[in-house]
């Protein structure tokens, strides 16, 4: 089971308390009015959906119930660091990024050991 | 049509439920009257004040005066239980601060589960460490019992609240009936 931290209740609880809620750090435009639609497509629609390293919302919604934010890693599953919702995109530390990429390598993915997609 | 009113019977959630095995006990609670209160930091002291006992700040705990329970359940809320007279609606309201509060007497049943096999019967679908370190007396959290949301609130060392949405209370029931036969095991 994975263990997640959680920023206010200041523990690690089960994956089972939590809901992921989308990628973080979309700001929403302050003159949403005026913007061309391309310009709403973009904020509105369109995510990264990036391999490796990620910056996600969740949700410890059969818990505290906040919305907070954490760096995680979509190919190890890892979850790198969580921090508190309205705090800026907070830099993954180096020792835990050496770490995250030396996990990655070990991960079987169907990529390394079936295809030849990458 | 039959009126309600004299005559009729009120049957509560968990009614003539009983349940348990050598190590574990679990019955229902008696009815209590329940609030789900939610303030800011700022408004704590009053609302603290009017309630008559201070509303805890610190995650996973409770704080307990005169047959009244605070459970921290988030940074602005808590579920605030009173075995005794009631008025909690009447006594956050004459905080006079900027408040919620919703009266969840009837949302709620409780479950007590006691004995020394207790919290191994709330393992058995709750994910969360019960260790008394961990999980110390007075400790509580709101997390998940297989695949209900419950509130629980350590009162003893073997002894356990359940606070579970009353339309989930014969699932909870059931549940820990089992948890509570493979832990006399």
């Amino acid at each position: 089971m994975l263990l997640i931290h959680c920023p206010y209740c200041e523990e690690a609880r089960s994956e089972l308390e939590f809901r992921w809620a989308g990628e973080a750090h979309i700001a929403r435009p302050e003159n949403i009015a005026a913007i061309t639609d391309e310009e709403f497509a973009e904020y509105f629609f369109l995510r990264n959906n990036e391999k490796g390293l990620t910056y996600e919302r969740w949700r410890h919604i059969h818990g505290c119930g906040r919305f907070f934010n954490a760096a995680r890693d979509t190919v190890s599953d890892r979850f790198v660091m969580t921090y508190k919702a309205g705090l800026p995109k907070q830099p993954v530390p180096p020792a835990e990024k050496v770490s995250a990429i030396a996990e990655e390598k070990t991960v079987e993915t169907w990529e390394a050991t079936e295809g030849d997609a990458r | 049509m039959a009126k309600l009113g004299a005559g009729s019977i009120r049957t509560l959630p968990l009614a003539g439920f009983h349940g348990g095995s050598s190590a574990v006990r679990l019955e229902a609670a008696p009815p209590a009257e329940r609030i789900s209160l939610r303030a800011g930091a700022e408004d704590m002291a009053a609302l603290s004040q009017a309630l008559g006992l201070d509303l805890p700040v610190k995650p996973k705990t409770s704080a307990a005066a005169k047959g009244r329970t605070a459970l921290w359940l988030g940074p602005d809320e808590w579920l605030v239980i009173d075995e005794g007279k009631g008025g909690l609606m009447q006594a956050a309201a004459s905080s006079g601060v900027l408040h919620s509060a919703v009266d969840v007497s009837h949302r709620n049943a409780a479950i007590l589960v006691s004995g020394p096999g207790a919290s191994r019967a709330i393992n058995a679908g709750c994910s969360q460490d019960l260790s008394l370190k961990v999980f110390p007396v007075g400790a509580c959290s709101r997390t998940v019992l297989a695949k209900v949301e419950i509130v629980l609130l350590r009162t003893a060392e073997d002894a356990f609240r359940v606070e579970v949405w009353r339309s989930f209370s014969d699932y909870a029931f059931g549940l820990l009936a089992e948890g509570a036969q493979d832990a006399a095991l």
